[in-house]
């Protein structure tokens, strides 16, 4: 399985995301970004393959503008 | 700032012949090595080893003195070995195997680098800079007196150069007024700023870390452990790096992360050393300072290391940050892989075209080494925000995730290139062991004492075919040499009965097995069983010759 799935896969779509939301509800930003750092550490780690992480680093980054300023 | 000098002078100044020959017939020397470093003098022992004459010309009248590197790998004992000076550094040197990483006041974890069995030398040692240039400086001198043609002139600065189709003349400062002298071939090893490339021009690319590094080698009667400390953060250094690290004669090497805005001259004033030393020994240490200095760091490269004549070894042709010990380490290796090749293409055994090996290899290496020690100065010197945010993300985790530990990257110790892509490899036998595969130097392996009782000890210095559980075919030579285009090979014969590790190491699931080694002691070519062509069309691979077309009998 080197493929990283792009279907949903997940449960219960709206309980993973209060989840997640919640999560971060006690932080400020500055903590946010640094438990957000911690989930990408500790969730590439549970993949294990760098061939699909690789994969979610494109799809996220392709999706990201280079500034998030709009003007 | 010397606080406490090391320096003698080993090789002063004394006038040379060549400086009293007119200026219109200067003396031509086959081959003269600019800088009596660690990296020119290696260069020159091998070089005189192989009977080739060899000028070293530095500026300085002896070896240098401050705190330079300390941390030497088992390939360069290895290699130093086989020159003769390994026994010196592995008496002196100090041997650690454990390391702490500390965050503020706390141990994060401690990592220990377990002594692999069936070496005869350690993973590494720590020795001061200055007590291997002396064995080195010692050993030229050593060989001179035992007949080598080899000249170490101290007081001998290059000023200027030009280079011609077949040889290069340069320009020497002395302190009798200027001579010139010329070279069939010039190996620049004078060190990160090079005159040589200067004066050549060529570039030197990379990258500066904006960061200051306060180095203090202090001398401490404390009982200590030998150990590799490394903290993140320290109360005595906050949102800083530090790392203690033990050396010979109960010397102490510390590095401080100072930042990028400060006072270079006020921080290494000792009023200001001194306190900051006692806040990370704590108070009842007493300690004397031998040296203080602060450096910055960068990575650095030449695009090419051979150009024509001229061939750049060591900081002069790349310059590492010293997380991971990879610079003298690294040269080492690049005066071990360019004087056999420099000798073979001076005796006219090979062509020239083999020095572009030298280039290719090297260049390899040194782009490994820039690789890590970048990736590790990236980890203790965050460029952003945001590399620092997943750098303390990665610390926050090691202590209840023993994932992250891997991620933590203090520096990443140097180990030898392997030239999986060099133009000199032969055949590969892939059922043999991944490790000693073509382009990998060889992995040591006890012997019995009547065999020389380390392969290491055996191997090096000229071609050799490594028979392993093997006879040779009865119609081939069988003595203890035969000659391939006008290179003796020598054979060394090893069964498993009386060197078991061969197994592993050598063999694998194979029956039995023949490497073709390069006098550098990497592995040129290897099979399962001894076919004379075959060597013989790898032999010429390894000295960059092209082979006759292969006439096996059928
Ligand atoms: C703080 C620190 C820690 C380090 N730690 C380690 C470590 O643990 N392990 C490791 O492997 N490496 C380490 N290094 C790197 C190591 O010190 C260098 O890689 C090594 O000294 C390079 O040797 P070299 O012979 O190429 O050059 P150098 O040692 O710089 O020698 C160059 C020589 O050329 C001479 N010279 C220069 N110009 C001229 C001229 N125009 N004419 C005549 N002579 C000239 C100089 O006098 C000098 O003797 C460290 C470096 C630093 C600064």
């Amino acid at each position: 399985m080197n493929k990283l799935n792009i279907d949903a896969n997940l449960d219960d779509p709206d309980g993973f995301y209060a989840q997640l939301l919640a999560l971060h509800e006690p932080l400020d930003e500055a903590a946010s970004h640094a438990l957000n750092a911690k989930l990408v550490l500790i969730l590439a780690n549970h993949i294990g393959n760098r061939e699909v992480i690789t994969q979610a680093f494109d799809l996220a980054f392709k999706s990201t503008p280079r500034s998030s300023h709009t003007f | 700032m010397p606080l406490n000098s090391q320096s003698e002078l080993l090789y002063p100044y004394r006038r040379s012949p060549d400086q009293d020959r007119a200026l219109s017939a200067p003396a031509r020397k086959p081959v003269i090595i600019v800088g009596a470093g660690p990296i020119g003098l290696t260069v020159a022992i091998d070089l005189a080893l192989k009977g080739i004459p060899v000028v070293i010309l530095d500026e300085a009248e002896g070896i240098g003195v401050g705190s330079r590197a300390i941390c030497f790998s088992r390939r360069t004992l290895e290699i130093l070995s086989r020159l003769g000076c390994g026994d010196q550094m592995l008496e002196k040197g100090v041997q650690w195997n454990t390391g702490r990483v500390f965050r503020k006041d706390r141990q994060i974890y401690e990592f220990n680098l377990s002594p692999e069995q069936g070496f005869k030398h350690p993973a590494f040692i720590n020795l001061q800079q200055y007590y291997m240039e002396g064995y080195l400086a010692a050993r030229v001198q050593e060989l001179a007196a035992r007949g080598a043609t080899l000249d170490l002139r101290g007081g001998n600065k290059v000023t200027a150069l030009e280079c011609f189709d077949d040889y290069v003349s340069l320009e020497i400062t002395t302190p009798d007024g200027p001579y010139t002298i010329e070279a069939d071939w010039l190996i620049a090893c004078d060190g990160p700023r090079s005159t040589i490339r200067s004066l050549m021009q060529l570039d030197f690319k990379g990258r500066v870390f904006e960061d200051n590094f306060l180095i203090a080698d202090v001398v401490m009667k404390a009982d200590f452990p030998t150990e590799r400390w490394f903290w993140f953060d320290p109360p005595f250094n906050p949102g800083q790096s530090a790392l203690l690290h033990k050396q010979p004669d109960n010397v102490w090497r510390i590095d401080f992360q100072l930042g990028w805005d400060i006072d270079r001259e006020a921080v290494i004033r000792p009023e200001n050393v001194i306190p900051r030393i006692e806040a990370m020994l704590g108070p009842d240490v007493t300690f004397e300072l031998e040296w203080v200095s602060v450096y910055t760091f960068q990575c650095c490269s030449m695009q090419r290391y051979r150009h024509n004549r001229v061939l750049f070894a060591g900081d002069s042709a790349h310059q590492v940050s010293p997380f991971g010990a990879r610079g003298a380490n690294g040269g080492v290796q690049d005066a071990d892989n360019l004087a056999w090749k420099l000798a073979l293409v001076i005796a006219g055994k090979a062509p020239a075209a083999l020095l572009d090996s030298y280039d290719s290899e090297r260049r390899q290496g040194a782009d490994e080494n820039i690789l890590n020690s970048t990736r590790a100065t990236d980890f203790i010197t965050p460029k952003s925000p945001i590399s620092r945010l997943f750098r303390d993300a990665v610390l926050d985790l090691v202590e209840q995730a023993p994932f992250a530990r891997p991620l933590v990257n203090s520096g990443r110790l140097s180990v030898p290139a392997i030239y999986d892509e060099s133009p000199l490899n032969g055949a590969d036998d892939p059922s043999l062991p991944t490790a000693t595969r073509p382009g990998a130097p060889l992995v040591d392996l006890p012997l019995p004492d009547a065999l020389g009782s380390w392969l290491l000890k055996r191997a090096g210095g000229r071609f050799q075919l490594l028979v392993i559980d093997h006879d040779i075919p009865a119609k081939e030579p069988q003595g203890d040499t035969f000659e391939v285009s006008g290179i003796d090979i020598a054979i060394v014969r090893l069964s498993t009965t009386n060197a078991p590790l061969a197994r592993p190491r050598y063999l694998g699931n194979a029956a039995s097995a023949v490497y073709l080694i390069r006098p550098d002691q990497h592995v040129a070519a290897r099979w399962t069983s001894y076919n004379r062509s075959a060597i013989t069309a790898a032999l010429h691979t390894a000295i960059a010759t092209v082979s006759e077309p292969l006439s096996e009998p059928a």
